[in-house]
């Protein structure tokens, strides 16, 4: 079993202990992730390598809320996840979780103003205030002058840089990407990478992402790999993360 | 509300889609609205019906006449308040397709029968006095552009003696929208005068008015034993029970249009439950996304929900209003052959409701099943 700790300290942002999730599949159980341990500090960028059923994906998933474990908790800012209802974790995931998806998932029939703009439906905010924050979001992504656009009159980069203002316009408390340049050629991929790294110096967001891809993962902190479902080997640290080793 | 431009884009997104489903809504409804319409022309006359009245016909047949001679003997027995009684004339007035009701009225007791058909005072007045006056509903008048003081030749078809000629010295109203306009009374003393020696002494049928409606079992009763085993026997029935034996002899009416509006309801509630559906499917992803993102379950139900209710209640009043407009063209052209032939408020209201019961059908079992959608299981579908 791999323990990865990315600087020691119990008071990380996001505590994941013995982590185990099986899956049925026919008459089969698969297990699919086993007795993980991870600490992630606020402001850390982490990325998740392994082959393809490596587990990377539903780690992400239970990380934000999507999916239960079979056992093992999941603490983020204190808060106990793992055993919330539906209701209390999809309001945890409104205030705390950022998504951003390999094909971005955009809602075609809105602009991206209105794309961006949904997260903030969910809260108390006045339409002006709605307004403002949906135009900061978008002019951190470097997108102000393409609110009124359908995704379809935006280019694959674009759409992605308007899934990430989606994904902050709340100032959730970390962000969880899914293979956030699969869908893109190398020159997108690299502005969204850029901006990414961007919310994480300028805007002190904390970064989790799946990657298939050596040179995004390059650009964060650590990358932790996966393997059967086991983290296997944390490698490269670029600021002041740290990992333990293999069970 | 915040999520009505979310509602509007989704309702929008496949314009000729949505367009084929307000359409058929529309049409849907502006059959429900008619069948309703149609309905009510038929068996209204059992709604309108007066509790304090009583018809009194031939045991036989309508069609058989009954003796002037019983009006005094019925009027005589506890319980009645006044009687009147009419016969019909059966006339036609320029050509066969003109049909409109005529009638040879009391005037005596007319207007104390049936105080819902109002006569202005002086017009009433006038044709007492005319001995070849009538008294025609608004509706025929309007139909025919007939004024007061016009000579109105009708050809009788039962009595024989060619046209038989009327001047109008009035004009009636309903007090009710639903109240028939399209009748045409004259002086039953004319029509005795000049009908044949055969039919003289005798009325088509009587009303009669009670004075409490707790009365009207025994009163019947009263009257048929009063006349029973005589060569003109009667058969006494509430108006409401008239009215209603008489659209019978048309068949089932309100069974046909039950029949037809059960069907309409179950094939538009399969089309639009049909689209929502294909609809819900073809957005597992974005609803996997606003889960995501913290819409909740309830959420989700509310914006399936309100499009189907949308989409149901923009058909629905496209098709009222289309039968709103079509019904008067409908019942014109019908020359008064269905004159309750009206489109109530209450029939609208009706329509209005049946459209959202099927907008909420139709959208509960997508809206259930978008809410239940497992986040993970709807990515890894798509």
């Amino acid at each position: 079993m791999v323990t990865v700790n990315t600087n020691g300290n119990s008071k990380a942002l996001i505590q994941v202990r013995g982590l185990n999730k099986t899956y049925r599949r026919g008459g089969e159980m698969i297990q699919v992730l086993q007795g993980l341990n991870l600490d992630v500090d606020q402001g850390d960028f982490v990325a998740f390598m392994g082959p393809s059923g490596s587990g990377k994906t539903t780690l992400l998933n239970l990380l934000g809320g999507l999916d239960v474990p079979t056992s093992g908790a999941v603490s983020v800012a204190g808060d106990e996840i793992t055993h919330m209802s539906s209701g209390r974790l999809t309001d945890w995931r409104a205030r705390h979780v950022g998504f951003v998806f390999q094909m971005y998932n955009l809602v075609p029939v809105l602009t991206a103003f209105q794309n961006v703009e949904l997260p903030l439906l969910l809260t108390r905010l006045s339409r002006s205030e709605r307004r403002q924050h949906v135009e900061a979001a978008l002019a951190i992504v470097g997108l102000p002058d393409r609110a009124n656009h359908f995704p379809r009159q935006l280019s694959g980069g674009q759409e992605q840089r308007v899934a990430i203002a989606r994904a902050i316009v709340s100032d959730p408390t970390f962000l969880l990407c899914d293979e956030p340049t699969g869908d893109l050629d190398r020159k997108s991929a690299d502005e969204i990478m850029e901006l990414i790294e961007e919310l994480v110096s300028k805007h002190s967001k904390t970064v989790l992402m799946v990657t298939h891809d050596p040179l995004v993962a390059a650009r964060a902190h650590m990358v932790l790999h996966l393997e059967k479902g086991v983290l296997v080997e944390a490698s490269k640290s670029r600021q002041n993360a740290t990992a333990g080793g293999a069970a | 509300m915040k999520f009505t431009s979310l509602i509007l884009a989704n309702l929008f997104r496949k314009k000729v889609r949505l367009f084929l489903t307000l359409g058929s809504f529309a049409v849907a409804l502006f059959l429900f609205a008619f069948l309703a319409v149609v309905k009510y022309a038929f068996t209204g006359g059992a709604d309108l019906a007066d509790a304090r009245r009583l018809v009194t016909i031939n045991r036989t047949s309508i069609i058989q006449p009954i003796p002037l001679s019983y009006r005094d003997k019925i009027l005589g027995i506890s319980g009645v308040q006044c009687i009147t009684h009419d016969n019909w004339f059966g006339g036609v007035y320029q050509d066969e397709k003109n049909f409109f009701p005529q009638f040879a009225i009391d005037p005596e007791n007319q207007r104390q029968v049936f105080p819902e058909l109002i006569v202005p005072e002086d017009q009433w007045n006038a044709f007492l006095k005319d001995r070849q006056g009538a008294i025609a509903g608004a509706a025929t008048v309007k139909r025919f552009g007939w004024k007061i003081g016009d000579r109105i030749p009708i050809k009788t078809t039962i009595f024989g003696g060619g046209a038989w000629e009327f001047i109008l010295d009035g004009i009636y109203h309903g007090k009710r929208p639903q109240d028939d306009e399209t009748q045409f009374w004259f002086q039953w003393d004319y029509f005795e005068e000049r009908v044949p020696q055969r039919v003289k002494g005798q009325v088509g049928w009587y009303t009669v008015k009670l004075d409490s409606p707790d009365d009207a079992v025994r009163v019947a009763k009263t009257i048929d034993q009063d006349f029973a085993n005589s060569p003109y026997e009667t058969k006494t029935e509430t108006e409401s029970a008239f009215a209603a034996g008489w659209v019978k002899q048309f068949g089932n009416i309100e069974f046909l249009i039950m029949v037809i509006g059960s069907v309409v309801f179950f094939t538009l509630l399969l089309v639009t439950g049909n689209t929502m559906a294909i609809s819900v499917r073809e957005r597992t992803g974005e609803l996997a996304i606003l889960k995501a993102i913290g819409f909740k379950d309830g959420s989700i139900l509310f914006l399936v929900l309100a499009e189907a209710l949308a989409i149901a209640l923009f058909g629905g009043l496209l098709g009222l209003g289309l039968a709103m407009l079509l019904i008067p063209v409908v019942a014109q052209a019908l020359n008064g052959l269905l004159p309750n032939l009206v489109l109530s408020k209450s029939m609208l209201t009706a329509g209005v409701g049946f459209a959202v019961l099927v907008g909420v059908f139709s959208g509960l079992l997508p809206g259930i099943g978008a809410m239940r959608l497992r986040v993970v299981e709807a990515f890894r579908r798509i």
